[in-house]
C-alpha cells in the first residue's frame, strides 16, 4: 500500500496479475495509458472501479490495482450503471470491446449513452472477435474473410461515432492504440467530463486481424488518411499540412492548401461543442483503400456536451423527497392509510 | 354533514360468517374504485378480508362488450377468509356484459344486483345476449335472487339539484350501488365518506355529489320494498388481533418488505427492474419510496435489470430485481454471475402462466424448477415462497436477510394471484422484525497481510468488501476463482472445491430456518396436505372442512424450498399419504421424490386459475377412500 497523501504513480495502479494478452497486442498500450492517466488524475486506488464484460479487452480489470469486476458478455455497461447509480462518488471505468459493447451488449450501449451516467468507457475496437479465435465482429469491414465469413463479410459495419452521437452521447473521442501520448490526454479529458465518456480505440489484433487499421496508422499513409481534431483549430491534414477540410454549404470537401485560392481562414474550425458538426465528423467514415476520393478519418475529441447525469438527477430527487427528513422504518411500515382494531 | 336522513327500518337481518362479492361492470364504470371502497369499509369495520381485481389485459377494450368487463372480487367475514372466494355469493352487474361474463361463477341461488339501465337494447346487443333476449326478463336468472335497480335514473334523480352535468352525475352511479350494498350488509358509510372527502378535497362539488350518491343508495335500501322479502345481512367483525392495520397487495407487500429489510440493515435499497405483468407494481411502489432513500432503476431490459442490481450489490447496496417468468429466463446468466461473485441479491419472481408469453395476467406456480435449477453450471441458490399477500412482506424481508447474511442471491417466489390480491396487514413494530446484519470487511493498512476476498467464516460465508474501503482493492469476476484469493484459477481441484463450498454455503441456510410446523390438523395421521406458495388459502380452507368432518388430515406449508427445513422428511413420515397440490405439473412433487426417494400424491391444476377449496377437499376425500 502507498501513502495516500502522496500522488500515486502508474506503478501503484499495477496489479500483481501478469497480463495474458498476445505479444504485440494493442491492449498493452491502453492498459499503460490508463494507469498513467489515473496517476495523473490523482485518483486513489480504493475509489476506482474498473468494470468489464467478456473478450480479450475485458480482462482489463485484473491488471489494474483498483477495485474491479469482470462481468458477463455484453453487460459491462449495465453493471457499471448499477455501481455508479448506487455509489456516485466512485470513479467508474469500463473496458469493453466491439463485440461486447456493440453486438451482444448493443442495447445497453444505446441506453447507457443516453442516460449519461458519469462513466468512462474505453471501447477497444479491433474489428474482430479475438477470444473466440477470429470471427467477424459488428465493426468488421465488408468483405473481410474470417472463419465465419469464408466468402467475406456481408454485414454492414457499425459506425461507433455515429451510433454514440445518435444515441445522445455527450462525449466521443477516437484514438489509435499506438498514440499513447494522445490517449493519456484523452483519458484525462474523459475522466474530467461529467457524463458518459466514450473513447473508441482502434486496437490492432496482431493474431486475427493484423493491420486492420494500417490505412490510418501506417507511417507513409496516415498523414493523408487521418485528421487530428484540436479544439479551435482548422481541420488541416496531409503531409506538410497541405490539405484542409472546407464546408461547401453542408458538404465537407478536401481542399489543397498549396493553391493560392484557399487559405486556412476558409477551413472548418473544430468546435467540440458543436453537435451538428460533430455529427458530420462522425460520418467521415470512408475507407481509404476503397476509393481515391475519401474524407480523412478523424481522431481526437469529436464532441463534448454538458448535460445532467442520471445519478445526479436521481440524487436530487431523493434529496427533494427527504427535504423534511428521511422516512423512518415506522413510517414505511405504516404507509399512508391505517385503521386500528381495539 | 348528511342532509338526508338515514332511516332504520326494522328489517329482518340474517347473520353470515363470510360473504364473497363481485363488483362487475364496464372498464369505465369504476368497479376497481368501488370494490376498493367496499374493501376499506369492511377492513376498518374489523372483518377478515381478501380481494382480487379481475380486469381485462387490454387497456381500453370496447365498451359494453364482454371483453371490456372489469371486476373486483372480495371475500369478507368473521372467520375462514383466506382467499377472494372460489365463487361469489353476490354479484353486482352494472351492465349486460358484466352479467354474461361472470354468471358462471355465481353460487347457485346467489344474489344479483343489476343496473337495469345497463340492460338497454344497445348494451344487450354489445354483450352478445341480443336485444330480444334480456336475461333480466326471459327466465335466465330464475335460480337467483335478482334485484333490478334503475341505478342511472335514480342517481340522476338524487343529484338533480347539484347543478352538475349529466356526464358527471352518471359517473356517481357506482357510489349509488355501493350505498345499496352497505345497506344490504348493514355496514357504515363513514369510511367511504371520509375517503371521498380526502380524494376530492380540491373538487368539493364532486366530493359532495359522490357522498350524496352513496347516501341515496343506502336510503334506497331503507325505503324500497324490493328487499323486504329477503331482509338485510350482517357479518360480525373478525376476532382480529388488536393493533394498527393497513391494506396491502402482495406486490406492495414485497416492495415494503425489501425497503424494510434495507432500513433494518442500515443499507440503501437498489432495485434494477424492467416492467412486466404481474410484477410491475413492485417497481412502481419502490419508485415512490424516495423519502426512504430507495433507488429504482428502470432498465432497458430484464438483463440490465439484474446486472445493474449486481453492480449495486458490489457497491454495497441491498440490491434486488423483480420480474415474472419470461424475465426470469432472461436474468438467468446474470443470476449465475451473482452466485459465483457471492454478492447478496434478491430476485422476486411473480409467477404467471407459461411457457413464453403464456398467460400474462393469470397465476401459475410453474417457475419452481427454473428457480431451483434454471442456470448453467452448478449454481444453487436459496429459494423461498410467499403464501399470502401479507406474507409477501415477510418473504421478501427474509429473502433479503438470507441474501445479506449469506452473501448469495436468493429467489423469492410469489405469483399473480398474490401480487394483486389484498389483505389487512397487522403493522409490525420495527423491533419485532428480525435483524439483518451485513458483515463488511474493515479497511486494512499497508502492513496487513494480503487481503483475501474469498476467505470464509465457519458458515462458509465471505465478507462484503465494498469499493471505497482502503486496502481491500480486489478484482473479481465470472471466471472461476482461486479459493480465498479470488484470483482467476483454472485448476481442476480448485474448481471442485469452489463448487462444493458454494453449495455447502447454501445448504447451511437450513441452520437458521425454522422447522416445518403443522399448520392445522393432527401431528400424525392419514393424510398430510403439503403445499407451498399461494395454494395456502385453498388448502387451509379445505383441510378445515375435512377436519370438521372428523377426518385425520393435516396441512403443512413450505416457506423454504431450498434448502428444505431439516425436519421435512420426519414430518412427512408421520402420515400414510402426502398430497401435494400445485399450480404446475408436479414440480415440488418431483423435488420431493428426488430428494427423499418417496412418492407423494400429486395434484395439478394448470388453468391459469388458483385452486379452490372444493377441488382440494374432493381430492383429499378421494385419497381417504383409497386408504
Amino acid at each position: 500500500m502507498t501513502d495516500t497523501l502522496a500522488q500515486l504513480t502508474a506503478k501503484d495502479f499495477t496489479s500483481n496479475q501478469e497480463p495474458k494478452w498476445c505479444p504485440g497486442c494493442g491492449d498493452f498500450s491502453v492498459l499503460q495509458q490508463l494507469k498513467n492517466a489515473m496517476a495523473d488524475l490523482g485518483l486513489k486506488t480504493e475509489e476506482v472501479v474498473v468494470v468489464s464484460g467478456i473478450g480479450c479487452s475485458s480482462r482489463l480489470p485484473y491488471y489494474v490495482a483498483t477495485y474491479g469486476v469482470h462481468g458477463i458478455h455484453g453487460r459491462a455497461l449495465a453493471m457499471a450503471s448499477g455501481i455508479k447509480t448506487s455509489r456516485p462518488e466512485l470513479s467508474v471505468w469500463v473496458g469493453t470491446g466491439d463485440g461486447d459493447a456493440l453486438s451482444i451488449g448493443g442495447n445497453h450501449y444505446i441506453h447507457t449513452v443516453r442516460r449519461n451516467l458519469d462513466l468512462n468507457v474505453i471501447l477497444f475496437n479491433n474489428e474482430i472477435y479475438g477470444l473466440t479465435k477470429g470471427q467477424y465482429s459488428p465493426t468488421s469491414k465488408v468483405g473481410l474473410k474470417t472463419v465465419t465469413s469464408p466468402n467475406g463479410v456481408v454485414d454492414h459495419p457499425i459506425n461507433t461515432a455515429a451510433l454514440t452521437l445518435g444515441a445522445g452521447g455527450t462525449f466521443f473521442a477516437r484514438v489509435m492504440d499506438r498514440d499513447g501520448k494522445i490517449m493519456r490526454e484523452i483519458f484525462k479529458r474523459a475522466a474530467e467530463h461529467k457524463g458518459t465518456s466514450l473513447i473508441e480505440i482502434y486496437q490492432n489484433c496482431p493474431i486475427f486481424n493484423d493491420g486492420a487499421f494500417d490505412a490510418f496508422s501506417n507511417k507513409e499513409r496516415k498523414a493523408d488518411t487521418t485528421i487530428y481534431l484540436e479544439q479551435g483549430k482548422p481541420l488541416v491534414f496531409g503531409k506538410d499540412n497541405n490539405k484542409g477540410i472546407r464546408l461547401d454549404g453542408f458538404k465537407p470537401v478536401v481542399v489543397d492548401l498549396g493553391s493560392s485560392s484557399v487559405s486556412e481562414n476558409d477551413l472548418w474550425i473544430h468546435d467540440e461543442k458543436d453537435f451538428i458538426k460533430a455529427n458530420m465528423l462522425s460520418r467521415f467514415f470512408d475507407d481509404p483503400d476503397a476509393s481515391e476520393d475519401f474524407l480523412p478519418r478523424p481522431f481526437g475529441i469529436f464532441y463534448v456536451e454538458d448535460r445532467y447525469t442520471y445519478e445526479d438527477a436521481l440524487t436530487e430527487q431523493i434529496a427533494a423527497a427527504q427535504e423534511n427528513g428521511e422516512g423512518t422504518l415506522e413510517e414505511l411500515l405504516a404507509g399512508s392509510s391505517t385503521w386500528t382494531i381495539e | 354533514m348528511s342532509d338526508t336522513t338515514i332511516l332504520n327500518r326494522d328489517d329482518m337481518v340474517t347473520a353470515k360468517t363470510s360473504v364473497s362479492v363481485l363488483f362487475a361492470g364496464d372498464s369505465g364504470d369504476g368497479m376497481q374504485l368501488t370494490g376498493t371502497q367496499f374493501a376499506n369499509t369492511v377492513a376498518v369495520y374489523g372483518s377478515d378480508l381478501n380481494t382480487f381485481p379481475n380486469f381485462p389485459s387490454e387497456i381500453r377494450p370496447p365498451a359494453g362488450t364482454v371483453s371490456g368487463v372489469s371486476g373486483f372480487q372480495l371475500q369478507f367475514g368473521t372467520t375462514g377468509v383466506y382467499t377472494p372466494g372460489a365463487k361469489f355469493d353476490v354479484m353486482i352487474a352494472m351492465n349486460a356484459a358484466a352479467l354474461k361474463a361472470n354468471l358462471k361463477n355465481l353460487h347457485h341461488g346467489g344474489i344479483i344486483i343489476t343496473d337495469t339501465d345497463g340492460f338497454d337494447a344497445k348494451n344487450l346487443n354489445l354483450s352478445g345476449y341480443g336485444e330480444a333476449n334480456n336475461p333480466l326478463e326471459d327466465g335466465t336468472l330464475k335460480d337467483y335472487t335478482v334485484f333490478k335497480i334503475p341505478v342511472v335514473s335514480l342517481t340522476r334523480k338524487a343529484l338533480a339539484e347539484t347543478g352538475l352535468s349529466t356526464k358527471i352525475i352518471d359517473r356517481c352511479k357506482n357510489m349509488f350501488v355501493l350505498g345499496v350494498l352497505y345497506w344490504l350488509y348493514s355496514l357504515p358509510l363513514e369510511t367511504t365518506i371520509k375517503t371521498l372527502k380526502t380524494k376530492f378535497r380540491k373538487k368539493l362539488d364532486i366530493a359532495e355529489a359522490n357522498i350524496k350518491a352513496v347516501q341515496a343508495g343506502y336510503n334506497f335500501g331503507d325505503e324500497t320494498e324490493m328487499f323486504s322479502q329477503h331482509g338485510r345481512f350482517s357479518v360480525a367483525p373478525a376476532d382480529k388481533k388488536p393493533g394498527v392495520y393497513r391494506r396491502v397487495t402482495g406486490n406492495e407487500a414485497s416492495a415494503i418488505g425489501l425497503a424494510a429489510a434495507a432500513k433494518k440493515a442500515g443499507l440503501k435499497l437498489f432495485l434494477g427492474s424492467y416492467p412486466i405483468t404481474p410484477a410491475t407494481e413492485i417497481l412502481q411502489t419502490l419508485a415512490g419510496l424516495k423519502k426512504w432513500g430507495v433507488k429504482t432503476f428502470q432498465a432497458e431490459d430484464e438483463i440490465a435489470g439484474v446486472l445493474t442490481s449486481i453492480g449495486a450489490a458490489y457497491g454495497g447496496a441491498l440490491a434486488a430485481t423483480n420480474t415474472s417468468g419470461p424475465g426470469l429466463a432472461l436474468k438467468t446468466e446474470g443470476m449465475g454471475l451473482a452466485v459465483i461473485l457471492e454478492v447478496p441479491l434478491v430476485i422476486i419472481n411473480v409467477m404467471r402462466g407459461g411457457p413464453s408469453t403464456g398467460l400474462p395476467t393469470k397465476p401459475e406456480q410453474s417457475d419452481l424448477l427454473m428457480a431451483m435449477y434454471g442456470r448453467h453450471g452448478e449454481a444453487p441458490m436459496p429459494v423461498i415462497a410467499a403464501k399470502s399477500p401479507v406474507d409477501c412482506f415477510y418473504a421478501a424481508y427474509e429473502a433479503a436477510k438470507i441474501a445479506v447474511e449469506y452473501m448469495t442471491p436468493v429467489i423469492c417466489l410469489t405469483d399473480g394471484s398474490l401480487a394483486l390480491s389484498s389483505e389487512p396487514m397487522l403493522i409490525p413494530s420495527p423491533d419485532e422484525l428480525p435483524s439483518v446484519t451485513p458483515v463488511f470487511s474493515p479497511a486494512r493498512n499497508a502492513d496487513d497481510p494480503a487481503y483475501l476476498p474469498y476467505k470464509r467464516d465457519e458458515r462458509g460465508v465471505r465478507q462484503w468488501a465494498i469499493p471505497g474501503t482502503k486496502g481491500l482493492e480486489h478484482r473479481i469476476g465470472g471466471l472461476e476463482k482461486q479459493h480465498e484469493t479470488g484470483n482467476v484459477s483454472h485448476d481442476p481441484e480448485n474448481h471442485a472445491l469452489m463448487t462444493k463450498l458454494r453449495a455447502e454455503k447454501v445448504a447451511r441456510v437450513a441452520d437458521i430456518i425454522p422447522d416445518l410446523t403443522i399448520d392445522n390438523g393432527p401431528e400424525k395421521g392419514d393424510v398430510l396436505v403439503l403445499g407451498w406458495g399461494s395454494t395456502y388459502g385453498a388448502i387451509k380452507k379445505a383441510v378445515e372442512q375435512v377436519l370438521e368432518g372428523g377426518c385425520s388430515v393435516a396441512h403443512a406449508h413450505l416457506r423454504y424450498i431450498n434448502p428444505f427445513p431439516k425436519n421435512l422428511r420426519e414430518i412427512m413420515s408421520n402420515y400414510k399419504k402426502v398430497l401435494i397440490p400445485e399450480n404446475n405439473c408436479g414440480q415440488l412433487l418431483s423435488m420431493i421424490r428426488d430428494k427423499f426417494l418417496f412418492e407423494p400424491v400429486g395434484f395439478s391444476k394448470v388453468q391459469g386459475l388458483p385452486f379452490n377449496e372444493m377441488e382440494i377437499e374432493a381430492k383429499i376425500t378421494d385419497i381417504l377412500k383409497e386408504l
